[in-house]
């Protein structure tokens, strides 16, 4: 029978790696979601098998009830949201690592005292419960920010690193007790508690558009508390599993951070956006001429175009104007224009944020190029359409060295023919930057919300 | 847990962290949320402790149960809204 189980969980752990494996081609994605699918089930069949009768019934209530809710969240977010969905996700992720751990625990140190427990168990221990606690609130902090019910802004205090280093000296006292002394539950309930403030103060000095790195790393630290969690239960398909993810969340952490051309320790101690407030702007200064465009003559100058790039933000998930950008691409391309979408890697919320939205609204996905493959096409192009997009096209990363966001790898949008720009207002951009593309001179600006003055556009389009 | 069964752990991790940063980093950027969205729901692996935790027993009992509905949630829902994700994913329109 054990021998059954271990078997089981070999096979598992192989399902995962070739459910992540198929996540590399876009036509096999579905069905490689579905292995791993079919990978945690067998997981959980081969564990079931191990629990006493006797709780079996609790159990089952309990998957029951989360499996529902997992149901109806997942049916009705919308795409937009999705970011603050698998921040939310998450966090309920390391916060079951660190029940598990203090079950665990409470099992050795309250309830039955009288086994030995080894110090790497208690190690292990203590890392889930830290890692977890950490995941666990750092999670609900960036869902809360990114679904606006806690400030987007960075919030920065004096000596806000200085307090997370007292917490993290406490976090090892409070260890190095629990490990000397393994009954010791104050001391284990003290370290939980600091783990869980620790994670709300990570998160908060982290500004808006900083969050695709968050996200990623907290989805990293996610396995990686599965993996001490597999260290304390002695089960080595959480932390192949554990390990699978932890690699993943830090893979994409480090293309995030590269993207923005920033460190991750930078990104880390945060208040960027924050801090820097205006910034010496550009040699445009504030006097910067902007030129503005009314829908009809912007609907012209898409006419008469011949080649299109859209540069998608932040802001076209906000207006949710993603349907009626695809609209406007098919009526395009019924003109015989040739239609693109440019994704800078950290355009939107999250990585990836774009592709999903434009996937929602029925764009395929082979019109979605990455800022490598069509920053050169950007010259031969008649009208780039930026919507709701701004640092990411700010030339300043190329040309301005005072710049905070000199050497930021950008979409040269700037370098078409024509740009314009759906915007709602003069604001500047995440960084509190001016953005000096804006004072072009092949630069038109289209004033109002992205999604009424595209569906206006729309309608003039077709009369064309 | 001895420590010869740490060292042979500590191979496992090693070995598909490996694994993991070799399969991942070919994921094209399309592909990058639902990547992220999935491996969510991997990390929802802590359920297979959560159902060991849930056994005779106090508080450690309940903490079980609270780490597996919230283990539960973290895996249906993430698998759930990854599928729903790349069910959107099309080359071009019929």
């Amino acid at each position: 029978m054990n021998i059954l189980i271990q078997l089981t969980y070999l096979a598992s752990a192989i399902l995962f790696i070739v459910g992540i494996k198929k996540l590399n081609r876009t036509q096999e994605a579905r069905q490689g979601n579905t292995f791993s699918a079919v990978a945690m089930l067998l997981a959980v069949l081969a564990t079931l098998v191990q629990v006493q009768l006797l709780t079996l019934p609790e159990i089952l209530i309990c998957v029951v009830l989360g499996g529902a809710i997992g149901i109806y969240w997942s049916r009705k977010v919308e795409m937009t949201q999705m970011p603050e969905m698998v921040a939310i996700f998450n966090g309920f992720g390391g916060a079951a690592s660190l029940f598990v751990a203090l079950s665990d625990y409470w099992t050795r140190a309250v309830e039955q005292p009288e086994q030995t427990t080894e110090i790497v168990t208690i190690v292990s221990i203590l890392l889930s419960v830290l890692i977890g606690g950490v995941t666990f609130t750092g999670s609900l902090t960036a869902y809360g920010k990114l679904s606006g019910k806690v400030s987007g802004q960075a919030i920065v205090f004096k000596g806000q690193h200085l307090f997370n280093l007292i917490l993290l000296l406490a976090i090892i006292a409070c260890g190095a007790v629990v490990v000397l002394e393994t009954g010791s539950v104050t001391a284990m309930l003290v370290l939980a508690a600091i783990a869980l403030v620790l994670g709300i103060l990570v998160v908060i000095p982290i500004g808006g558009a900083d969050m695709p790195v968050v996200i990623s790393l907290l989805n990293s630290y996610s396995g990686m508390a599965a993996c001490t969690t597999g260290f304390v239960l002695n089960n080595s398909v959480l932390i192949v599993t554990g390990a699978l993810v932890g690699a993943s969340g830090i893979i994409l952490t480090q293309i995030m951070c590269k993207a923005m051309n920033r460190s991750l320790v930078s990104v880390l101690l945060g208040g960027f956006g924050a801090t820097s407030g205006g910034g010496p702007a550009g040699p445009a200064g504030s006097e910067m001429v902007i030129k503005e465009v009314g829908v009809e003559e912007a609907a012209m100058i898409f006419d008469s175009a011949s080649s299109v790039i859209v540069v998608p933000g932040y802001g076209m998930a906000v207006a949710q104007a993603q349907h009626v950008v695809r609209e406007m691409m098919d009526i395009l391309e019924k003109k015989g224009v040739n239609v693109r979408f440019a994704i800078h890697p950290v355009a939107g919320r999250m990585p990836g944020h774009m592709n999903v939205l434009l996937a929602e609204s029925n764009v395929p996905y082979d019109k979605l190029i990455e800022m490598e493959l069509i920053n050169d096409d950007f010259a031969n192009t008649d009208v780039v359409l930026v919507v709701g997009a701004n640092d990411v096209v700010n030339p300043a990363a190329r040309t301005n060295p005072a710049s905070p966001i000199y050497g930021m790898p950008i979409l040269n949008a700037d370098k078409a023919r024509t740009v314009i720009v759906s915007k709602r207002s003069m604001a500047a951009g995440y960084a509190g930057i001016e953005n000096e593309l804006f004072g072009y001179e092949n630069c038109l600006m289209l004033f109002g919300d992205a999604k009424s003055t595209l569906t206006k556009m729309v309608s003039e389009l077709k009369e064309m | 847990m001895t420590i010869e069964n740490f060292i042979f752990l500590l191979y496992i991790l090693v070995l598909a962290s490996y694994v993991g940063f070799e399969l991942i980093s070919k994921v094209p950027p399309t592909l990058h949320t639902p990547l992220m969205s999935a491996s969510n729901a991997i990390s929802g692996i802590t359920i297979v402790g959560a159902i060991l935790c849930v056994r005779e027993g106090e508080a450690s009992k309940y903490l079980g149960m609270i780490a597996l509905v919230l283990a539960t949630i973290n895996v249906v829902g993430g698998y759930a809204v990854t599928d729903r994700m790349l069910q959107m994913f099309k080359k071009k329109k019929a």
